[in-house]
């Protein structure tokens, strides 16, 4: 039990200074020899995001539109056919 | 109502208009840099797709057990802005995973519950069109199960382990992040509100129309 503590002592503050402190570079990278993730421009991504966003909102309401207008015309073609029939 | 629409249609142009200027002159974020600019329409459109389900599940709620027709007017239209801007949610969101992370699509516990939650209101709207006589009244209970996943997938980042930042990033924003972040998310409230009222009048016609149908035929 003793000899555990004084191991656990000896090991306590090499194992914090382990965690606490980054590790040491062992050699440097060139920028063009990162991986894909890391190299990858952030503009297209979000030129696409903004892209997408826009054209599916617009394409929502072109659709709306769209039905809107011929549930308008439909409802003016049967109005029409209700007052032509109550005037025969 | 009908003369103050195009006058908030106006105000919503103006205000996307002028959304990229802010968007713009917002700061980088340290560690993401430009791609966190998503984040301006990103969480608009989410918060956006999270009071549609709540519109939605209310108003079915009170069509099932209420029986009024508006109510399921409203339903309908909520459940449909539900998907649209949950596919705004759905694309915008792996861009820019695909540069923050790595990766375009991570099966944790946010990403998965939110597509989890775009298929119950898709499903909604299958069942309602192809479900044949009944089907509204089905369908509705399926809105209501889809609205009471809002609150999981909200606090989903907190209460399990996940990629995704937590629901503490919008409260503790920098004011040069919160001015571009909240004229956004009042822009997309009044694209919703605005997409509302247009789409529920189409069910209104729809439902004129077929009204006027049955007093033909008789």
């Amino acid at each position: 039990m003793r000899t555990l503590l004084i191991l656990l002592l000896l090991s306590g503050p090499g194992l914090l200074a382990q965690t606490s402190q980054p590790q040491a570079q062992e050699g440097f990278v060139p920028v063009d020899q990162l991986p894909d993730q890391e190299q990858l421009p952030a503009t297209p991504l979000v030129a696409a995001a903004y892209g997408v966003a826009w054209g599916v909102v617009f394409t929502y309401i072109w659709f709306l539109w769209r039905r809107l207008g011929r549930v308008e015309r439909d409802l003016a073609e049967v109005a029409r056919r209700m007052k032509s029939g109550a005037g025969q | 109502m009908k003369r103050l629409f195009p006058l908030l249609v106006v105000l919503c142009i103006a205000m996307f208009a002028y959304a990229p200027f802010l968007i713009v002159n917002a700061p980088y974020e340290s560690t993401m840099g430009l791609v966190q600019k998503i984040f301006y329409f990103h969480v608009p459109a989410a918060l956006t797709m999270f009071l549609s389900a709540f519109v939605a599940s209310i108003a079915a709620a009170v069509f099932l057990f209420g029986r009024k027709p508006g109510a399921d007017r409203i339903a309908v239209s909520a459940a449909e802005l539900t998907v649209l801007f949950g596919l705004v949610v759905l694309i915008t969101g792996p861009l820019w995973a695909r540069k923050a992370w790595g990766v375009w699509w991570q099966w944790d516990a946010r990403l998965t519950s939110t597509l989890v939650m775009w298929l119950v209101f898709q499903s909604y709207l299958l069942l309602r069109r192809y479900g044949g006589p009944g089907s509204d009244k089905l369908s509705a209970a399926v809105a209501v199960f889809g609205g009471a996943l809002v609150p999981f997938v909200y606090w989903s980042v907190n209460m399990w382990r996940t990629v995704h930042p937590t629901t503490s990033v919008v409260p503790t924003l920098d004011a040069s992040m919160r001015g571009p972040f909240y004229f956004c998310l009042l822009a997309f409230f009044l694209l919703y509100a605005l997409l509302l009222a247009a789409r529920t009048m189409l069910e209104a016609h729809r439902a004129r129309l077929e009204a006027l149908y049955l007093g033909l035929e008789d």
